[in-house]
């Protein structure tokens, strides 16, 4: 096993002539937590989206666990062990919590386009999916139709989904989002203890929860990687602080 | 493949257990005590014919129900399927190999799975608009090849076959009307108890969650192409059991059945009946097929009536009819009929007067255009005294216009109380899916 499980080499992406990856490289340790941050526009969420598979890349390259997964299809990807959120609620709909979380345990128990299983009768994945509905808090909600859940309930069923399939590599997009202070620190909580000897990369806008999270913190600006270290350097890197944090970066930092 | 242990309770599901079973066992009861209440001649081939087309449309909506995919071209696997097995009968009447008349429908659904995965390898890589335009096309293209071969095909006349070869069952020939019927039954609810346990398959369930975000079906380690075509392929197969049966029923099969004339009654069946309810196309069928086979007796109207029904569900009720009835069965059961029901009457009244004064001005107009050969309302008006008459196109006219009105009126009131009771009756018991 590699020492990283996700390496970011001279990653470029542009839509025409617009580039908005311009040579990021990123090496992210295996079960270390990882923020990014950056302003609007920064390519975020571009990043999450080629590495995830969403996009192709225009060049470099994107290696999982030391293997590049450059070209693959997001589910080619998500069976190699890395899966994602979304910062728009990204779910079954019209499928209960349950059933939500069934169909995203269920390839990676195996069962893959099974029609000879009957899917009430496996009892690994009515496991697994109960066990993430105590961990996101959704015991209740077992039956309830995901599309009519409160949007906080729906985040965490987000993150649920995302968590379920058990990849070692998880990127969540944006996970506290809208949410209120408590909703976001029970979210965080959440996090904290689901992704324990994880690897997690997080986008993420609200420096409370990236500072109390992320092992390192990344910051991406204008589509390049400014700086990429723990959250006191990365505190105290004028760079970061006059391109990101602005002038009141002390104060910004402190709360 | 028929996993009948799927229809068993399933474990702390909030619909389930004895109820499921008991409208199993209701179905299979009306199907075989049905020719005994109807059993003119007529009206058995009716049933037969209603029996295959409940095959097809449930086979149609694991594409539209559980796959969300919009096909326009499913009779090309019914009719190659009915062609195959035609043609079987044939060759096996005249000895070139043996194949029970009973196994036939066996030959249409291997027939329509193997053009399911030729023709489903193509559609199957698009979905949403792009996947409804291709089957159109694939359909269409069955079609025109249906005039190019007509060795095949059978050309204008079609093929035609003789159904009472061979030893039959034990003993029992398929001759008989009736014994086709039964024989139908047997295929059908082996068909609709394979059916129903995909739907509780893990195939099933992820065909359910690339309908509702093909996206997000990705991330969590599937490819929406490889379920949707397996899905097609499915669905062809049962599509092709229909095929099969309508060979032996009908004793003749025309390039119609491969026709999007044809694919369009799965939809729009499917869609009177209810995409999301499994048994929404059973109802489908009984109301399509009253409407198309049985109305035709006695208005030249039936068409527009089908269409005008048919508009209705999709613009105010795209649940169909068995989402009304499920509607309703939830506000029942949750003990609130009785805060709507005046509101809920007085709509039904009004919808029945327009329902009513509409029919009776399409049937005056059908007539005055048409001459009244089949129209059976204008007859009645015709033995009437020109005066009368001027009366009844006036009351005609009185009650629909009354009956606008008091909809216009009665209806947003409705409406709201009918959200409210039934918001909270999903909320009592959330999670329902029939």
């Amino acid at each position: 096993m590699s020492a990283y499980a996700l390496e970011l080499r001279g990653v470029n992406k542009s839509f025409g002539a617009l580039n908005i990856i311009r040579g990021v490289d990123l090496m992210v340790p295996t079960g270390e937590r990882f923020a990014i941050i950056g302003p609007n526009g920064a390519g975020k969420t571009t990043l999450f989206n080629l590495i995830s598979g969403a996009f192709g890349l225009t060049s470099g390259d994107i290696l999982l666990n030391g293997q590049s997964i450059r070209g693959m299809r997001p589910f080619e990807i998500n069976r190699r062990g890395l899966s994602r959120s979304f910062q728009i609620t990204n779910i079954f709909h019209r499928l209960s919590v349950f059933e939500n979380l069934r169909c995203a345990v269920l390839w990676s128990l195996g069962y893959r386009y099974s029609f000879w299983h009957r899917l009430n009768a496996l009892r690994d994945v009515r496991e697994r999916a109960e066990t993430i509905m105590e961990q996101t808090g959704l015991a209740s909600r077992r039956d309830v139709i995901a599309g009519v859940l409160p949007y906080a309930e729906q985040r965490a069923l987000e993150i649920g989904i995302t968590l379920a399939g058990g990849a070692e590599v998880i990127l969540l997009d944006e996970p506290t989002a809208g949410m209120s202070r408590s909703e976001s620190d029970a979210a965080v909580e959440l996090i904290r203890r689901i992704t324990v000897g994880k690897t997690l990369l997080m986008v993420e806008h609200d420096m409370g929860v990236v500072f109390g999270l992320a092992d390192k913190i990344a910051v991406v600006v204008y589509g390049q990687v400014l700086a990429c270290d723990t959250p006191e350097k990365v505190r105290a890197n004028r760079k970061v602080q006059e391109a990101y944090l602005g002038v009141s970066a002390e104060e910004a930092v402190a709360t | 493949m028929a996993d009948i242990a799927a229809v068993r309770p399933a474990s702390r599901m909030s619909f389930g257990g004895w109820p499921q079973l008991a409208l199993w066992g209701c179905l299979a009861l009306a199907l075989i005590i049905a020719p005994q209440v109807f059993s003119s001649s007529a009206a058995v081939s009716l049933l037969s014919q209603l029996g295959t087309l409940v095959i097809f449309c449930l086979s149609y909506n694991m594409l539209l129900g559980e796959g969300g995919m919009y096909s326009f071209g499913h009779a090309a696997y019914s009719g190659l399927g009915a062609y195959f097995a035609i043609h079987a009968m044939n060759m096996a009447a005249h000895g070139k190999f043996y194949i029970p008349v009973w196994l036939i429908p066996l030959v249409g659904g291997i027939a329509g799975m193997v053009f399911g995965i030729l023709f489903g390898y193509l559609t199957t890589r698009k979905a949403g608009t792009a996947f409804a335009m291709i089957t159109l096309g694939v359909v269409e293209l069955v079609h025109a090849s249906s005039e190019m071969f007509p060795g095949f095909f059978g050309g204008e006349g079609g093929v035609e076959t003789n159904r009472n070869y061979g030893s039959g069952f034990f003993g029992m020939t398929f001759g008989p009307q009736i014994r086709v019927y039964y024989l139908i039954v047997a295929w059908l609810l082996l068909s609709a108890i394979a059916m129903y346990a995909l739907t509780r398959t893990p195939l099933g369930r992820i065909m359910n969650a690339v309908r509702d975000n093909a996206e997000r079906a990705q991330f969590v380690g599937y490819d929406p192409k490889t379920v949707r075509f397996f899905i097609l392929v499915l669905s062809a197969f049962f599509a092709g059991i229909s095929g099969g049966l309508q060979a032996i029923n009908m004793e003749l099969i025309t390039s119609e059945s491969v026709s999007s004339l044809r694919s369009g009654d799965a939809m729009i069946f499917t869609f009177i009946g209810g995409a999301q309810a499994f048994f929404g196309p059973i109802i489908g069928v009984l109301i399509g097929g009253f409407l198309s086979f049985k109305l035709s007796d006695y208005t030249q109207a039936w068409q527009l009536y089908l269409g005008i029904f048919f508009i209705l569900i999709v613009m105010y009720a795209p649940t169909g009819v068995s989402g009304i009835l499920l509607s309703n069965w939830r506000v029942i059961r949750a003990g609130l009929f009785g805060r709507v029901a005046w509101r809920w009457s007085a709509v039904v009244c009004a919808g029945a007067m327009i329902a009513l004064a509409g029919a009776v001005l399409i049937e005056l107009s059908y007539g005055f255009v048409f001459g009244s050969e089949k129209g059976a309302v204008v007859n009645y008006v015709r033995a009437l005294d020109k005066n009368i008459q001027g009366v009844v196109w006036g009351a005609a006219i009185v009650v629909l216009v009354g009956g606008i009105f008091l909809l216009r009126r009665l209806l947003p009131p409705f409406k709201d109380a009918w959200n409210d009771v039934s918001s909270r009756a999903h909320l009592m018991k959330s999670g329902d899916r029939a």
